[in-house]
């Protein structure tokens, strides 16, 4: 069962510059709630940005993970105010 | 790359999503979702008062295999409208909140 290192660490292997916040959702390891920021998303629509950190799962994504809830952003998206 | 194929699963998905303006293919129903996220996107298009046509999933497994490769989209619930995916249940949930569904879905 992936735990929220893995899956952290996985995104960010995978998407080039990208930082990620994973939390257990329930705590039953197998439903994720993820933060990606990646400057790998800029001029990409938010599916798009989806779609890219599903990508890094594959098949897993409704299998092995049951749940990806995701969020994703640019760095420049960051809140400053 | 042509296929001669027939996929009458794949096909009545294609049609479904083309004939309706908005369409959601959840898990469960809208008055007995089986899932907090398809129930979660339910709720965001009925705070909106958006009627829309609603898809089990669950009955068949073959339903969401050929949605997905439909759509390249791994995960239901899934929120189509005028023939584009907007989105799963994260991506509907940020658009409501900011205002950005209602514009989506008019």
């Amino acid at each position: 069962m992936p735990t929220p290192e893995d899956i952290k660490r996985r995104i960010e292997e995978s998407i080039a510059g990208a930082q990620a916040e994973v939390e257990d959702y329930t705590g039953g390891g197998d439903h994720f709630r993820a933060t990606v920021t990646a400057s790998a998303f800029e001029g990409r629509s938010r599916i798009e940005q989806h779609r890219l950190v599903y990508e890094v799962f594959g098949g897993e994504i409704g299998g092995a993970i049951h749940a990806l809830s995701l969020k994703t952003q640019t760095p420049a998206k960051i809140p400053t105010h | 790359m042509p296929t001669s194929q027939s996929n009458p699963i794949r096909d009545a998905i294609s049609e479904a999503i083309e004939q309706h303006r908005v369409i959601l293919f959840m898990k469960g129903t809208p008055e007995a979702p089986a899932c907090g996220f398809s129930a979660r996107t339910v709720a965001a298009l009925q705070a909106l008062d958006t009627p829309f046509a609603a898809v089990d999933v669950l009955p068949d497994p073959r339903i969401r295999q050929e949605l997905s490769a439909i759509s390249n989209w791994p995960t239901i619930p899934q929120l189509f409208a005028k023939g584009e995916l907007i989105g799963g249940c994260d991506i509907v949930t940020e658009m409501y909140e900011s205002g950005e569904l209602a514009q989506a879905l008019l």
